[in-house]
């Protein structure tokens, strides 16, 4: 059981997250109905809210796919990029702007495969962004091909006869690189989602949240999962905080998600380094 | 401090996690909408709000 104590307090109603943080003039979204990715922009306005960020000063990167839609629905500073590059995109804003707050909204796809070189060396570098990970196991809107999170010998458009590839978890990849704060979040436990984001968006430093979201059009279809509902049962009957799974075994652990922050640490961040270096050159040639 | 729920049946997509989910069962999908349950004492405790992928349904609370 998700502990709802201390989750459950600063939530706004949506009517007011809405007309505070996202553009009704675009809404309703265009998202499949039961997709995932709705929960969780709703969870980031929520996340910003807790965080208190100014949205002046907060910048919103996005990439390609369903996940890139999401920089369009938020109130603040957008930039809608090309495949993969979101991160690229984001690492420059940071770099020449190092006030603002940069948060990338991505999918398994944008960020692991097409955006994978970016994604490791964000981590590696420390870089102060917070990536927000869209993660359905499917390319969504371009009609269902497999991605890199599609777990094994399961189906895609173009994996008729099953998914040979063994899947990346893109929490251990970001953490293999070096990522200072790493968690993972599910869009039916979606209180504690803006709690995990809030984390990320306060943390100094490279910050990523891989969040299991819902493809009940493409991903769902393709692998006889069900309706988004029985999707979403799946995942309350298969997530384990990240506490209750360091008590239990692997063979246990087998195809549970595991959510919460799995990792939270401090270490300089990119830009500051980038500053101070700077000023030590400038004072060396005085 | 007065709450009602309220359902934006325009912008509702008709996916049915708010009904599966409500703890109390108060809701329910019919035509593609989803509607209130009359008499199924909805406790407004907000959970479909959480989760509706769409914004559809959400707890107003106003002064009165």
């Amino acid at each position: 059981m998700v502990d709802m104590t201390n989750v459950s307090k600063n939530t706004m109603n949506t009517a007011d997250i809405i007309y505070k943080y996202m553009r009704p003039e675009h809404l309703p979204h265009i998202w499949c109905p039961g997709c995932g990715n709705g929960i969780i922009l709703r969870a980031i306005a929520q996340a910003m809210e807790n965080a208190k960020i100014d949205r002046n000063k907060t910048v919103l990167v996005s990439g390609i796919g369903c996940s890139s839609r999401a920089a369009g629905y938020i109130d603040c500073n957008s930039l809608h990029t090309t495949h993969g590059r979101a991160i690229a995109f984001a690492t420059g804003i940071k770099m020449a702007h190092p006030e603002l707050e940069v948060i990338v909204i991505t999918g398994d796809g944008d960020s692991s495969a097409i955006g994978g070189n970016h994604l490791i060396h964000a981590a590696r570098r420390n870089i102060g962004l917070t990536v927000v990970v869209m993660n359905n196991n499917i390319y969504g809107m371009t009609g269902g091909q497999y991605s890199p999170t599609t777990p094994h010998l399961e189906y895609g458009t173009t994996a008729p006869y099953g998914n040979i590839d063994q899947p990346f978890d893109i929490a251990e990849l970001a953490m293999g690189a070096g990522a200072t704060f790493a968690a993972r979040g599910a869009v039916y436990h979606s209180a504690l989602l803006a709690k995990t984001i809030e984390k990320g968006i306060r943390h100094k430093g490279f910050s990523i949240i891989d969040v299991a979201s819902l493809c009940p059009t493409y991903y769902g279809r393709k692998n006889k999962k069900g309706s988004a509902v029985d999707m979403m049962r799946y995942q309350k009957d298969n997530t384990v905080m990240v506490e209750k799974a360091k008590t239990m075994t692997e063979e246990e652990l087998n195809g549970k998600i595991v959510i919460g922050v799995l990792r939270d640490k401090e270490a300089p961040e990119y830009s500051e380094e980038y500053a101070k270096l700077v000023e030590k050159v400038k004072g060396g040639n005085k | 401090m007065k709450r009602d729920l309220i359902i934006n049946t325009e912008w509702c997509k008709g996916c049915g996690i708010c009904a599966a989910f409500c703890p109390k069962g108060a809701l329910k999908v019919v035509e593609e909408k989803v509607q209130k349950v009359e008499g199924a004492g909805c406790v407004l405790c907000g959970m479909c709000e959480q989760r509706c992928p769409d914004y559809a349904i959400y707890i107003k609370e106003s002064e009165e």
